[in-house]
């Protein structure tokens, strides 16, 4: 067997999957007393191009509490054509089509390495994507017209049956039919008044699509169900095209010292009842943007005086900010109402002030949508954002899938606690589930309307073996996630993953514990639950709980992290951070946490170097990639030399290199990445400067850098203290008996 | 009562045609009918001619040899009335009151049946009737005429010898018996003397006299029908009638003499009258004669006139009115006189000599078929002795008065009648008696109207004299404006009000104006100047706040002026002084329409906006309903095809320009689709609001665009709407949320504007202002059928409020096939200056050109929008109480969100002091508004009017169109809030009132039974029962409710004329059409009686045109109407007459044209031949006889009235 770390590596490859400890204390007590809890951190979607699914359903466990799916873990009687369940140990009979099989003739769901395996389901309607794109017309001019042609390129990108609708809102929400000829027809609402789905259904005029009761039949063959607001691409492309085209600026008068009245909290509603009463648990995407906060109706964050600024954390600590229970209040029902029916709400944000973010982060975070931030629609962070959105894979379908659902089993001796991600509980009682619940929890299946590849969940486990009931040597605990998804072809699939982890008893084999203890993965856990807490519980108590509980360095960034600080973050910015950290995956997350720092000089190749003020020296240039920023700076002398201009001169072409280098590797970076980060460039001195200094260990700052000497680095000018003296602190407290 | 009537009716006729020469026969026998026709025309144009005719009169000079004959024809006549006055006074006051109850229907009917053997006995008496009648027409016309009636009936026991003269011997002798009977002159003098008392007030008893000179005639007429002798009486007796008028006018002065003089006079003034007449009109006027006048005659006449006079004068009227239709055709006469010639022929000489008068005569012998019932109760009343008499006093006794005398005899008559009859048993009398009261003998209306167009139609009325009352609103007229409003603008009931709350109630005449502020002005006048007093504004009082006018009383040299309305003294400002002349007028006085005018407008300035700013331009918004019925109806496509073109023609002010006003655009159904037709988009964007419970409006860019701008959007709107809602299966609609869109578009806008919603049925989708089906006929009668009336949610009453705020007007266009409560559905457009139109069973083909006539009108109108009109009044009066279409959130201000050229309101004063005889009363109504254009504007309009201590000034100088017209609005108000039988009542108790106070105290004394009239209201009982019978007083089983509540609310806003013509229709004789004039036939009465069977009749009533078709209408005539000369292929359900290329054709259709254009609504064409189902809707029309409904007819009801009157004065 090879090095954990290698066998770590090979687990997330395969299965996307990475726990937090890869052999299990035996019992409840032991695992208790670990601290950092057996936990995963499970990609569903992780892309496997070298796993083709196949075509044929999965084999159940006929047992109606279990119904776990049959795995390579499962003991097989061939001659007898009999599976055991390793979850529950029932023994089923092979279906009539696994009658050929045998020991040399395998089902791929046997094999060892197909632990992870999709199937595709072929029974029911193949349902059509749905698109519905929601527009605020309130913004400038500009912004508008960039929206509009980022819109009009979507359609381009979208498969030509995929439904799209339209809704834009402003003072009034409209709801644009589609198609009509010689004259556009929208339905307003007031965006003042709530409606219900049943009430908007009648005010559309719209009737449960027939084929809901009619298409069950076999094989019949389905018309994807349409109406006047959802039509195929295909058909109605030009018409919309004009339509976007002719789109106005909401015409209503915004008198000085005003903001524009947006009814952003109806035109959700009204999406979210369209596609209630229309596509019920068929994939679709509402996909808003937003150019300002909403401001009137319900949802409105911000009232229209300008006078009155939206909330700071300062006003929510204070309970001064008056709108925002009720506005949360309402995104949340939303968010649940979309994630019932499976439907995903995105939520791109482009405006300078905040647009109400904190209160619509259910919608995105229960629904498994994105939430892009940005500070105009008419820039390529948007731009491009949005185009990676469709982004395809090399079959040609979107790295999108809708309507998920996971759900897991577990051995007997370990249960579910929770789960922390862009998920929705289900409300699945089950005997894997524990009653001590971390996240979401409480259920043994959850709802993720919106999954991507990179769609990462942290799962928490209990291990529920009592001491005195030791489990056999060589005994394994097994879990396995079952996901079914509406894939962006139309089909259903499922994903199988199956994974075991050995038990250990700590008493004795602590070694082996310890030795498969999966630093990263704990952190990032630990990150999601300090996360999670944080936007539960009060911030100050999750840093104390966080210091009691952490012992290591990569907490100090951590703790320094716009995860945890809200300081110097408007709540919109908190949220989108958190929003973000709570769905990327390892690697990404580990980014976000501890920004990866480069450094290019002419003393050698790039080289990754400490995230200290010492790093920052005037002959360098250095790349931060924080994921949300990606930031070149150029140190003193660089930077006087680039003013200079002397990568213009044919003599000092290695400067030009030397310069082009760090602009390559982060237009690397950013072509990859999603949503598409910041990218600052900037120098020594440079006011854009700030988001590296914020981000490095101020190990030198006013008060000591005449201590250290003026050799190296630069003085941060910051009251936080520094890494040193955060290990310091933590050293003293770690002996002490006192923690 | 119909049933019995009718068959009476008929008898009457028949009868008397034998008697009295195809008269009645006309009508009705075919075979007669061409002597009928002439006889017909005759009266009418008769009367023309004969007022026209002066030479006529000069022939008759002639005559006048044969006047003696004449004076007794006159004398008969006054004496009959005299004598029916009397007769009945007398008679009736005990025996009356059992015939009372009997009087109505009875009288009426009765005297037909009877009439065969009365006739002979009677004979006479009917003349005397007739006479009566004629006094009383003359009455009213001399004013003296009242009081004449009164003592010349006195001597009716000379006129019943008279008339028993003028049937057994030869007619000639029976007159100068009457004349000579010594009584008569006597009667005529103390005729004299009362008219002069009713007469003076007014200048037009100079016309009058005309007529009354006519009714001798008519009276002499009654005469001839007796026999051959009556016949040459009658001829006397016209001739001198036709000179009487004149000469009446001209003895006028002597005046009483006339009604009276009309009859003893006759002989002699009826030479002198016919000098004098026209200069004693004028003479007439001056109040003073009269009384001189009076005192003078009385002198000889007193004893008797006094009496006979005034009650024939009142009375008179109704004898006068019959024998003014023969009047009336008096102008006519000399054709009639033609025409009747030679059935007068046979009568005898006399006829031929006074051959014109004869005409009349004619008529009159129709009347005396009627007479003679009448004449029965005539010779009831004061003949007693005289059975003829009695034939009098059916008339006004009717039941009543005769009772007594011919009671014995007469009774008979009554008993005739069925109901009647019965009291008095005698059933013997009652065939004779067939007293049936003549309805030739009670005041005509047509004789009025014709009688007002021949004296104040030819010369501008001007304003400048107080107290003045205009010409009646039949009159073709012109006006100059010399410091009062023009009548088309204002109105008054009373012209001489009363000084003080005591005379006031005492007679009970409504205090009202009734106000038309932007109406429309013939080309011929000048539009109200537009005064600018610069950025101070208007100059106005500092206490009451009264506008400059020419009642402002410059002071101190002109540094100051006194307001003439609250006495407070004003400085004037620098800018607007100027200095005084020797009079005390400014210098500028006629430079400026302010101090020289009655109208006038000023520029508002900011002050008088809305929120101090200056008003945007108005929107106009068309809301149409597509759902399921207005689209199969077709009506959606044809409002959205005609706005295509409409749409060029918004209003504007200056027609150089274009129109300011923006459109916008609203399709509706269950739900509501807004339009943006902003020029810049490539086609219309239609906006859907479903959310009805709370409108809003989707949009605010594009909405309300600028036609010229957005047209090419718009047209290819239009083109799409009706396209789109083709296939529509929606039934259901809603309305509140329409109106509230409209409105809130208008908010959003912030301007004022109209909305146009095309509405096809009960509102009954889920949204506010949902409607539910009331309609239950049960309740009509009962004690909740006001309920009918009200709306049945108080959400439209909110809204409307809502609507008045913003200047938001709403006119309704409905398109029902079922009960859509148009009472609920009305209040908005009602309290919002807007109109309600109603198609019923629209269908395309038969009803597009009327809606698209009306909604091109409806648009096309001037108008003012977020108006508001303030009546200031003189100390002593105040205006209380407003009736129209508008809001009032406060007492005094009425608030119009829109104000069109069509809408008047009726205001109510009342006393709050006492007026001064020497200021008079003066009323300025200033109406600020905003004009098509945008423009802030103050239109002022300034009426004073006399005061007067006397009530006989007071009933001398009210115009009874106007105080219909309050009466209506007032009674149709009301039904809101009292069970109808209660409105019922007491509009006749107040009608009682009115005329029991002048009997009391203006009349002569005379015998309570007789019925003596104020001339200028004599036709205040016939309208007043039209009123009553109205549909919605008095429902027929086949009018719906919503029919009822659109009447209700239609009534509301009209003016003296539309509310005039659509109570007492406008019936012409196409038959006696002259191609060749450019003016229309004489009018005949609202009467089936009136139509002839082989005549053709126009009549229309403001709402509908009819052309009634008699079955034995001439071929010719069909041909030239229809193109077919058979009754048969005629189509009854044309709605527009072929154009034919002849004369007749193009002239008929001119003139329907012509009719339509004076009306504000486009009246549909109806074909009724007779004796077809659809002449039952065309005698709903026919308002003096019965009606199906249970109204009463015209005779029917002046019994009843007159009874009313009894009862309050006794």
């Amino acid at each position: 067997m090879a090095t954990f770390q290698e066998f770590i590596q090979q687990n997330e490859d395969r299965d996307g999957v990475r726990f937090s400890w890869n052999v299990w204390p035996s019992s409840r007590l032991e695992a208790t007393r670990m601290v950092v809890p057996v936990a995963s951190l499970f990609t569903p979607l992780k892309e496997r191009p070298d796993l083709p699914p196949i075509q044929y359903e999965p084999v159940l466990c006929s047992r109606a509490t279990c119904r776990a799916v049959l795995n390579p873990l499962c003991q097989v009687d061939y001659r007898a054509k009999l599976w055991a369940c390793n979850f529950c140990y029932q023994r089923n009979q092979f279906p009539p089509t696994y009658a050929g099989i045998s020991e040399v003739n395998q089902p791929a769901e046997l094999l060892p390495q197909f632990s992870t395996i999709e199937y595709v389901v072929q029974r029911g309607p193949q349902m059509p994507l749905n698109f519905l794109y929601v527009v605020d017309t309130c913004m400038e001019d500009d912004d508008l017209q960039a929206l509009k042609e980022s819109l009009q390129m979507s359609l381009s990108l979208l498969p030509p049956t995929a439904l799209v609708g339209l809704i834009t809102f402003g003072r009034m929400v409209q709801v644009h039919e589609l198609g009509c000829e010689g004259i556009s027809k929208s339905y307003v609402f007031r965006g003042t008044k709530d409606l219900s789905a049943k009430q908007l259904q009648e005010m559309l005029g719209l009737t449960k699509p027939a084929a809901a009761q009619a298409g069950r039949g076999p094989q019949q063959p389905q018309v994807p169900p349409s109406n006047r607001f959802l039509q195929p691409v295909q058909k109605i492309d030009m018409n919309l095209t004009d339509l976007l085209g002719e789109l106005q600026r909401d015409p209503w008068p915004v008198t000085q010292g005003k903001r524009p009245l947006r009814s952003l909290g109806v035109a959700l509603s009204i999406a979210v009842g369209l596609l209630e009463c229309t596509f019920p648990n068929t994939g679709a995407r509402i996909m808003a943007f937003i150019g300002g906060p909403a401001t009137q109706g319900p949802g409105m964050v911000v009232g229209d005086e300008l006078k009155t600024p939206i909330r700071s954390w300062h006003d929510i600590e204070k309970d001064n900010a008056k709108f925002m229970k009720k506005a949360t209040k309402h995104y949340e029902a939303l968010a649940n109402r979309a994630a019932a029916n499976g439907h995903i709400i995105d939520i791109y944000a482009c405006a300078l002030d905040q647009t109400g973010l904190l209160e619509m982060k259910c919608c995105t975070n229960h629904t498994g949508g994105y939430m892009v931030m940005a500070d105009s629609f008419n820039t390529s962070l948007f731009k491009q954002t949005f185009q990676r959105v469709f982004t395809k894979d090399e079959q040609g379908s979107f790295k999108m899938a809708f309507a998920g659902t996971l759900e897991i089993k577990t051995s007997r001796e370990i249960k579910i606690s929770g789960a922390i991600g862009p998920c929705v509980s289900l409300n699945a009682k089950g005997p894997c589930v524990s009653e001590n619940e971390i996240g979401t929890g409480g259920t043994s299946q959850w709802k993720i309307c919106g999954l991507d590849p990179n769609t990462t969940l942290a799962f928490y486990f209990e291990v529920v073996n009592q001491h005195n009931a030791p489990i056999p040597q060589g005994g394994r605990g097994a879990i396995q996630y079952v996901t079914q998804y509406q894939h962006s072809s139309g089909q259903r699939r499922i994903r199988v993953t199956t994974v075991a982890r050995n038990w250990a008893d700590a008493q004795t084999q602590i070694q082996s514990i310890a030795a498969s203890f999966d630093q990263e993965a704990a952190a990032i856990l630990m990150a999601r639950l300090a996360i999670y807490r944080a936007e539960t519980e009060e911030g100050p108590d999750v840093l104390r709980w966080l210091d009691r509980q952490l012992i290591r360095l990569f907490m100090f960034h951590l703790r320094r992290s716009p995860f945890l600080q809200v300081f110097n973050n408007s709540p919109d910015e908190s949220t989108y951070y958190r929003h973000q950290f709570m769905r990327q995956d390892l690697t990404q997350s580990l980014i976000m946490v501890q920004p990866i720092l480069y450094a290019y000089s002419f003393n050698g190749p790039p080289e990754p170097v400490l995230l200290d003020s010492s790093s920052i020296l005037p002959d360098r240039i250095l790349l931060m990639d924080t994921f949300f920023q990606i930031v070149i700076y150029h140190g003193e002398t660089v930077s006087q030399w680039r003013k200079a201009g002397y990568q213009d001169m044919p003599e000092y072409e290695n400067f030009r290199h030397l310069l082009q280098a760090p602009v390559d590797d982060a237009q690397e970076l950013l072509h990859t990445r999603f949503p598409m980060p910041r990218y600052i460039d900037t120098e020594h001195g440079g006011s854009q400067a700030r988001f590296l200094l914020s981000k490095v260990n101020p190990s030198q700052t006013h008060n000591n850098m005449y201590a250290w000497g003026q050799e190296s680095g630069a003085p941060i000018l910051t009251d936080d203290v520094s890494l040193q003296v955060f290990m310091d602190h933590l050293k003293k407290l770690a002996v002490s008996s006192a923690a | 009562m119909n049933v019995n009537q009718q068959p009476h009716m008929a008898s009457p006729y028949g009868q008397p045609q034998p008697g009295y020469q195809g008269y009645p026969q006309p009508g009705y026998g075919g075979g007669h009918v061409p002597s009928g026709y002439p006889a017909q025309y005759a009266p009418y144009n008769g009367p023309g001619s004969a007022y026209q005719q002066g030479p006529p009169q000069g022939m008759r000079g002639p005559p006048t040899s044969g006047a003696p004959p004449v004076s007794g024809a006159q004398s008969y006549s006054q004496f009959g009335q005299g004598e029916t006055q009397n007769g009945p006074p007398p008679m009736g006051a005990p025996p009356q009151r059992p015939p009372v109850s009997q009087t109505y229907t009875p009288g009426a009917v009765n005297l037909s049946g009877p009439q065969p053997p009365f006739s002979q006995q009677f004979g006479a008496p009917p003349v005397s009737m007739q006479q009566m009648t004629n006094q009383m027409a003359s009455m009213q016309v001399g004013s003296t005429a009242p009081s004449p009636a009164g003592p010349g009936y006195a001597p009716p026991s000379v006129s019943q010898a008279a008339m028993s003269a003028p049937y057994t011997p030869a007619a000639p002798p029976s007159f100068p018996p009457t004349s000579a009977a010594p009584s008569q002159p006597p009667p005529t003098e103390a005729v004299a003397r009362p008219p002069p008392q009713s007469y003076y007030g007014a200048p037009p008893p100079a016309q009058q006299p005309f007529p009354n000179a006519v009714p001798p005639f008519s009276s002499t007429g009654p005469t001839q029908p007796q026999a051959p002798p009556p016949v040459s009486p009658q001829s006397f007796p016209q001739a001198p009638p036709v000179s009487q008028p004149p000469f009446s006018t001209a003895q006028v002065p002597p005046g009483p003499t006339q009604s009276y003089g009309g009859p003893l006079p006759p002989t002699q003034p009826s030479f002198s009258r016919p000098l004098l007449p026209t200069s004693q009109p004028s003479t007439f006027p001056a109040g003073p004669p009269p009384t001189s006048t009076p005192s003078q005659l009385p002198g000889v006449m007193q004893p008797q006139p006094p009496v006979s006079q005034p009650s024939p004068y009142h009375s008179g009227p109704h004898p006068t009115s019959t024998g003014f239709p023969p009047q009336v055709g008096a102008p006519p006469r000399p054709p009639f006189a033609g025409m009747q010639g030679p059935p007068m022929a046979p009568q005898g000489p006399p006829l031929a000599s006074q051959g014109p008068p004869m005409v009349q005569a004619n008529h009159v012998p129709p009347t005396q078929p009627g007479m003679p019932p009448g004449p029965i109760s005539a010779s009831m009343s004061g003949p007693p002795p005289q059975p003829g008499m009695q034939g009098y006093p059916p008339q006004q006794n009717g039941a009543f008065g005769q009772v007594r005398g011919p009671q014995p005899g007469y009774t008979g008559p009554y008993p005739g009648q069925p109901n009647y009859g019965a009291p008095p048993a005698a059933p013997a009398p009652a065939p004779p008696a067939t007293k049936r009261l003549d309805p030739d003998s009670v005041p005509s209306p047509i004789q009025v109207i014709e009688d007002d167009k021949a004296n104040k139609g030819s010369e501008p009325f001007t304003t400048g004299v107080r107290g003045q009352a205009p010409p009646l609103v039949t009159t073709k007229f012109q006006v100059k404006d010399q410091g009062n409003a023009s009548p088309r603008y204002i109105r008054c009931t009373a012209y001489n009000m009363p000084c003080n709350s005591d005379m006031a109630k005492q007679s009970q005449v409504p205090l009202a104006a009734v106000i038309k502020p932007l109406a429309p002005l013939p080309p011929d006048e000048t539009p109200p100047y537009l005064v600018d007093h610069g950025e101070s504004g208007p100059i106005r009082c500092n206490r009451c706040k009264a506008y400059m006018c020419p009642y402002m009383q410059f002071i101190e040299g002109g540094r100051r002026f006194q307001c003439g309305f609250c006495s407070c003294v004003t400085e004037v400002p620098p800018h607007y002084f100027q200095h005084l002349d020797h009079t005390g007028k400014r210098v500028d006085c006629y430079d400026r329409p302010e101090l020289s005018m009655g109208s006038y407008e000023f520029m508002a300035t900011v002050d008088y906006c809305k929120n101090n700013k200056i008003p945007q331009p108005p929107a106009f918004i068309f809301l149409i309903d597509v759902s399921y019925n207005a689209v199969k109806n077709g009506m959606v496509g044809i409002v959205c095809q005609e706005l295509k073109t409409l749409l060029d023609y918004l209003p504007r002010e200056n027609p150089d320009v274009e129109s300011n006003i923006r459109v916008g655009f609203v399709t509706y159904n269950k739900v509501l689709h807004f339009y943006n037709v902003k020029a810049s988009l490539a086609q219309p964007q239609m906006m859907v609001v479903s959310d009805v419970a709370d409108m809003f409006v989707p949009l605010l860019d594009g909405f309300l665009v600028n036609v010229s701008e957005s047209r090419v959007v718009i047209e290819s709107l239009l083109d799409q709407i009706p396209e789109m809602f083709a296939d529509t299966r929606e039934t259901e609609t809603v309305f509140g949320p329409v109106i509230q869109a409209g409105l809130e578009a208008l908010k959003a806008a912030d301007c004022a504007g109209k909305l146009f919603v095309f509405h096809s049925s009960l509102p009954i989708a889920e949204a506010p202002g949902k409607l539910k089906n009331r309609e239950d006929k049960k309740l009509v009668g009962t004690d909740k059928e006001k309920s009918l009336f009200q709306p049945q949610v108080s959400f439209y009453n909110t809204l409307a409020k809502e609507c008045v705020v913003q200047g938001c007007c709403v006119d309704l266009f409905l398109f029902p096939n079922q009960y859509v409560d148009v009472a609920t559905l009305g209040v908005v457009p009602t309290s919002t200056g807007g109109s309600i139109y109603k198609y019923t069973y629209f269908q395309a083909s038969s009803d597009q050109e009327r809606f698209l006539n009306d909604l091109r009108r409806d648009v096309q109108k001037p108008m003012g929008f977020d108006a508001v009109m303030r009546v200031r009044t003189s100390t002593g009066i105040r205006a209380t109480d407003f009736f129209g279409s508008f809001y009032m959130s406060n007492t005094t201000d009425v608030e119009l969100a829109g104000l069109d050229c069509d809408k008047t309101v009726t205001v109510e004063f009342r006393h709050d002091d006492k007026l001064s005889e020497e200021t008079g009363a003066l009323m300025q109504c200033a109406v600020l508004y905003t004009s098509c254009s945008g423009q802030r504007r103050l239109r002022i309009h300034n009426m004073a009017v006399n005061c007067c201590s006397q009530l006989a000034d007071l009933y001398r100088n009210c115009e009874t169109d106007t105080v219909i017209n309050f009466f209506a609005k007032y009674a149709y108000r009301s039904v809101l809030s009292s069970p109808i039988k209660n409105v019922r009542d007491s509009l006749v108790n107040q009608c009682a009132q009115i005329l029991a106070c002048y009997r009391k105290n203006c009349a002569s004394p005379s015998s309570a039974g007789q019925l003596i009239l104020p001339e200028c209201m004599k036709l205040l009982p016939v309208y007043l029962n039209c009123v009553l019978k109205s549909d919605v007083l008095q429902p027929g089983a086949d009018i719906s409710l919503d029919d009822r509540a659109y009447l209700r609310q239609l009534v509301s806003t009209m003016d003296v004329s539309e509310s005039h013509v659509f109570f007492y229709p406008r019936l012409l004789p196409l038959q006696k059409l002259d191609v060749e004039s450019i003016s229309l036939p004489v009018a005949v009465r609202d009467s089936e009686e009136r139509l002839s069977r082989g005549g053709v009749y126009l009549l229309e009533n403001g709402l509908n045109i009819f052309l009634w078709v008699g079955v034995n209408a001439q071929q010719e005539l069909l041909q030239n109407i229809f193109g077919t000369p058979a009754f048969g292929q005629i189509d009854p359900n044309m709605t527009s007459l072929p154009a034919l290329d002849n004369p007749f054709s193009k002239r008929l259709r001119e003139i329907i044209e012509s009719v339509r254009a004076q009306r504000s609504r486009y009246m549909k064409l109806m074909v009724v031949k007779q004796e077809d189902k659809l002449e039952l809707i065309f005698k709903h029309f026919l308002v003096e006889d019965k009606s199906n409904n249970g109204g009463a007819s015209y005779v029917d009801f002046l019994c009843h009235m007159h009874k009313e009157i009894r009862q309050l004065l006794s």
